[in-house]
């Protein structure tokens, strides 16, 4: 039944990942061999970058890191030897090469950080729905003692220390350890979420530099590379990184696919899903698992920016688009691929643009695109919505302003001078101006010599049969107060279309009592006389 | 103790002003970050003024601290106002407003550095990263005293974050509390949360560029955390937070010299022990604060469930007293009795063997003369309970004793004598049990 779930969106991701996967599993000698290398890799080093020693590890954290930021691709070891062959062809052989995958390491690349960006994307989805977006960011900064423990501890124990299982599992339960203390400062003090999670970022990060100075003591040659175990390395991804990716990223989305009820339920209304008896702590815990799993498999390959990034903005960005949470989820993974694959082949293409940096930049980019152009709760559509309904409501004053003035003066020979129209009511002289223009364009109004304006047949009947409906709302609002709040829509322009017939004929009544049976095109002031009623003059 | 033999006041002297300058001004505006649900603003920002680094260097081609100082302000404003125009703008939820903003400005920061990177040495680490221990080497002459430069720096800051906030504490105060009310009493809410950011961005800025990152982020936060645990009041949280920075900041290169000793390690980073000993504050507030701490509550929590089951056992046995007088009662009878836990039960004996109201003989327990006179006016409260609630309430006869259970706890004699004028002192309940007379 939860199987029904199907994301049409994802098949030409598919495509882009099932491509590289193939080569991947190939190997560096599959059908296409690899025998070219990206220019990128003459880029000199760059200091800070290639080189840190340990101390600089929390600077890699912050994706200085060659993941994050660093280098672009760089060839394999086994492959340098063919960094002399490099082209020097143009750069249209570049974007064929990279679009074919001829090259065994940008297969990789793209498969590693294209499989992240989806799975962070729909990990990401629940994450955000649940107010608990930055709980990457201090995750990702808590697994740094845990990392810089298990480091201590194998070495202390006459291991090499840099075995990447106990590292990972190290750094896994430090994170755990994290979100633990997170909930229980949450329900066990006053204090509110974002404070928790400042809290364990903080205490947590502390530590681990704390034990850093102290890792960095031990005899040289244990500790050295433990960063590129741990903080990125995207341009020198290996094969079987982007399997451990992919394990995990095929985990993740199997546990959301089958619990995607359950978790759809706990991201929108935990209360809810309580008292229907889920196991909320248990959903809440499986969740913040899957976001530790993904960040440390993400850490370990791309950086810890990038992983924020990659949990944040791609659900971000999906959420504009769409109101329900499986379409939600899709687009999200989407988005996430696609930017992975765009910066990491951007990286890849031109030289200087480091592939962690550029996978975000591609996702804040479609983010903001997002966030401007969506149908319904985009930007600019809702400055659009915005727009039409003050233009209706200044209409529709115009021509109730108008019919008033005609019902006090008598219909023949009438006009209205702008002063006086000005005065009927609070608008600037420029908006009257404006509004008259238009209605005279409508050929609802028309501009009598001597400075008079007056509405035209057109115009008289429209003015009648607004001011009628308007004097129905009022009687219905004095009549039905207990209901009328919701049933008032201040974008119908017909009451006929909001309220049931019978209602429409008792109102109809009333207001021929109380105004002596008076034809419907000439309705004179009625009971509240010129007071405006707010209410129904829709709130505007 | 070798580090306090090591002890250096011309190094470790300064290394302690400079990192508790920095932890008390960045507490100090904490405390209106953590107030206003703002906590990881000073995370963002500390990540969001890279641009600001890299475009100061790209403009003015130099290294130099100032233009550096001021485009890391603005983009750290900027980040600020990013958030906010996230949020408003695109109803997003604020933490994704925040995380999109500060790594979408980091990513940008780095590839600006990546391209400057061919030209000049910017290590982005130094900047983001400094290092606390190189404090005291690089010193500025002012007036004869030999100052570090980052000392100096810090002081102004603290010196303007101390005025900002006792020239605005009020409107802060009344901002941070009810913003609507602040707007409508006729003071610019927006323009005070954007000085707010400024400053908060000026605090970072001077703070990682000399003692660090991860120092600024735990002291935005975390002592204001803890001082929000001690106390209700604005004023006094300000002042807690300022001192328990300071401690930390001491402590936390006490903890750095010394701590890695006793594993037979030289000293360790001390931004990173001074976060830790910040949260080591937070961990012993959390659990031992008067009022909001762990124990403090538990207890509470459980102060009426004693109260009520040290009360039950003394009612029991003044019952059983009545039908057989002089009786002893065994342990397991009334644990059966009052289907409570057998530790429970043993720890309100002993409090009651104590208080002298019961004592124990060799066939078990037996109340003493206070212990009967205590079950007197216990039991006298039940009953009179019982009597006024079928006389008064009209509650039907099977709901009675439930009741008056539950009342019997809470009427002291005052109340027994009003119950008696309200049920024209009765000689018996409506079970038709005599009423003990008060004694």
């Amino acid at each position: 039944m939860m199987l029904r779930f199907s994301f049409p969106r994802w098949w030409a991701v598919l495509i882009w990942l099932v491509v590289p996967a193939a080569g991947v599993a190939a190997g560096p000698e599959g059908p296409v061999r690899a025998s070219w290398t990206l220019p990128v890799a003459e880029l000199p080093r760059i200091r800070g970058v290639g080189e840190c020693d340990l101390s600089a590890a929390p600077d890699r954290m912050f994706g200085v890191a060659p993941g994050s930021g660093g280098r672009a691709f760089s060839p394999r070891p086994e492959s340098a030897g063919a960094r002399s062959t490099a082209p020097a062809a143009g750069r249209g052989s570049h974007w064929r090469r990279l679009w074919r995958l001829e090259d065994y390491n940008t297969r990789i690349v793209l498969l590693g950080t294209g499989l992240l960006g989806l799975a962070s994307g729909v990990i990401g989805s629940f994450t955000l729905l649940r107010r608990r977006a930055l709980v990457g960011d201090a995750l990702s900064h808590a697994m740094l003692p845990g990392l810089a423990i298990a480091f201590l501890l194998a070495v202390g124990w006459g291991h090499s220390g840099r075995s990447l299982p106990l590292l990972l599992s190290g750094a896994a339960v430090s994170g755990l350890l994290g979100m633990a203390v997170i909930l229980l400062i949450r329900h066990g003090t006053r204090l509110h979420e974002d404070t928790a999670l400042g809290i364990v970022l903080g205490v947590f990060f502390g530590a681990g530099v704390a034990l850093l100075g102290v890792v960095q003591q031990m005899p040289a040659g244990h500790a050295a590379g433990l960063e590129d175990f741990i903080f990125g390395k995207t341009a020198s991804m290996v094969a079987r990184d982007a399997w451990l990716i992919g394990a995990v990223a095929f985990g993740g989305l199997l546990i959301c696919l089958l619990l995607f009820k359950e978790l759809r339920l706990l991201s929108f209304d935990d209360q809810y899903a309580r008292a229907k008896g889920f196991p909320v702590v248990a959903l809440d815990v499986l969740l913040i698992g899957l976001v530790v799993l993904v960040t440390i498999v993400g850490l370990q390959a791309v950086g810890l920016v990038l992983m924020i990034a990659l949990l944040i903005i791609p659900a971000a960005a999906a959420r504009f688009w769409t109101e329900r949470m499986d379409r939600m989820t899709g687009l999200a993974a989407g988005i996430g691929a696609f930017s992975s694959l765009m910066g990491a082949s951007l990286s890849a293409l031109f030289p200087q643009l480091p592939s962690g940096a550029t996978i975000v930049l591609v996702a804040a980019g479609l983010f903001f695109g997002s966030m401007l152009l969506a149908p319904s709760r985009g930007v600019l559509a809702r400055v659009l919505r915005r727009r039409r309904l003050e233009r209706m409501f200044a209409r529709q004053h115009l021509l109730r302003a108008l019919d008033a003035s005609r019902a006090r003066h008598g219909a023949a020979g009438w006009s209205v001078t702008f002063e006086t129209l000005l005065a009927a009511r609070s608008w600037s002289a420029r908006s009257l101006r404006r509004e008259l223009r238009r209605a005279r364009r409508a050929g609802w109004v028309e501009r009598r010599p001597g400075d008079g304006w007056c509405l035209t047949p057109a115009g008289a009947s429209r003015a009648a049969r607004l001011t009628r409906e308007h004097r129905l709302w009022e009687l219905y609002l004095l009549t039905h107060a207990d209901v009328a709040a919701g049933r008032v829509d201040h974008r119908a322009e017909m009451i006929e279309e909001v309220l049931d017939p019978q209602t429409l004929q008792r109102l109809e009544a009333m207001l021929a009592e109380e105004l002596g049976a008076v034809p419907e095109d000439s309705v004179p002031p009625g009971p509240l006389g010129a007071v405006e009623s707010p209410r129904a003059d829709g709130g505007a | 103790m070798a580090w306090a033999a090591g002890w250096n006041w011309q190094l470790d002297g300064w290394i302690v002003v400079a990192g508790v300058l920095c932890a008390v001004a960045a507490a100090l505006l904490g405390n209106f970050l953590v107030l206003r649900k703002m906590s990881m603003l000073g995370d963002a920002i500390s990540h969001g003024v890279l641009p600001g680094l890299a475009a100061a260097f790209f403009l003015t081609g130099s290294r130099s601290s100032l233009p550096m100082f001021l485009g890391a302000v603005l983009f750290g404003v900027l980040t600020a106002v990013m958030t906010q125009w996230i949020r408003d703008l695109g109803r997003v939820d604020e933490g994704a407003a925040l995380g999109v903003t500060f790594t979408a400005l980091f990513a940008l920061g780095l590839v600006m550095i990546v391209r400057a990177a061919d030209r000049v040495q910017l290590d982005p680490g130094c900047v983001l990263y400094g290092a606390l221990e190189l404090t005291p080497l690089d010193r500025w002459d002012l007036a004869g005293w030999e100052i570090p430069r980052v000392v100096v720096v810090l002081g102004v800051v603290l010196m303007l974050n101390l005025v900002f906030v006792t020239l605005l504490y009020k409107e802060l105060k009344l901002c941070s509390f009810d913003p609507a009310l602040a707007t409508t009493s006729g003071f610019h809410a927006g323009l005070l949360h954007y000085l707010l950011m400024s400053l908060v961005a000026v605090t970072a800025v001077a703070s990682f560029e000399s003692v660090g990152n991860i120092l600024v982020v735990a002291m935005f936060i975390v002592p204001p955390a803890t001082a929000a645990l001690l106390t209700d009041r604005l004023g006094r949280m300000i002042v807690w937070s300022a001192v328990l920075a300071a401690l930390s900041a001491v402590l936390g290169h006490i903890g750095a010299l010394a701590v890695p000793e006793w594993f037979g390690y030289r000293s360790t980073t001390t931004s990173g022990m001074m976060a830790f000993a910040a949260g080591g504050f937070f961990l012993l507030a959390a659990l031992f604060a008067p009022r909001y701490g762990w124990v403090a509550r538990t207890l509470r929590q459980h102060q009426w469930a004693w109260r009520v089951l040290a009360e039950d056992v003394i009612a029991v046995m003044y019952r059983w007293d009545e039908r057989e007088p002089g009786g002893a009662v065994r342990r397991s009878r009334l644990q059966k009795q009052l289907v409570t836990g057998s530790f429970a039960l043993r720890v309100v004996l002993i409090w009651q063997r104590l208080r002298g109201r019961m004592r124990l003989e060799a066939g078990g327990y037996c109340l003493t003369e206070r212990g009967i006179r205590y079950g007197r006016g216990l039991v006298r409260s039940h009953r009179l309970w019982e009597q006024y609630l079928v006389s008064a309430a009209g509650v039907p006869l099977e709901r009675l004793h439930e009741e008056a259970e539950r009342l019997e706890h809470f009427t002291g004699e005052a109340l027994r004598q009003r119950l008696v004028q309200a049920t024209n002192a009765p000689r018996r309940d409506p079970h038709g049990t005599p009423i003990p007379p008060e004694s």
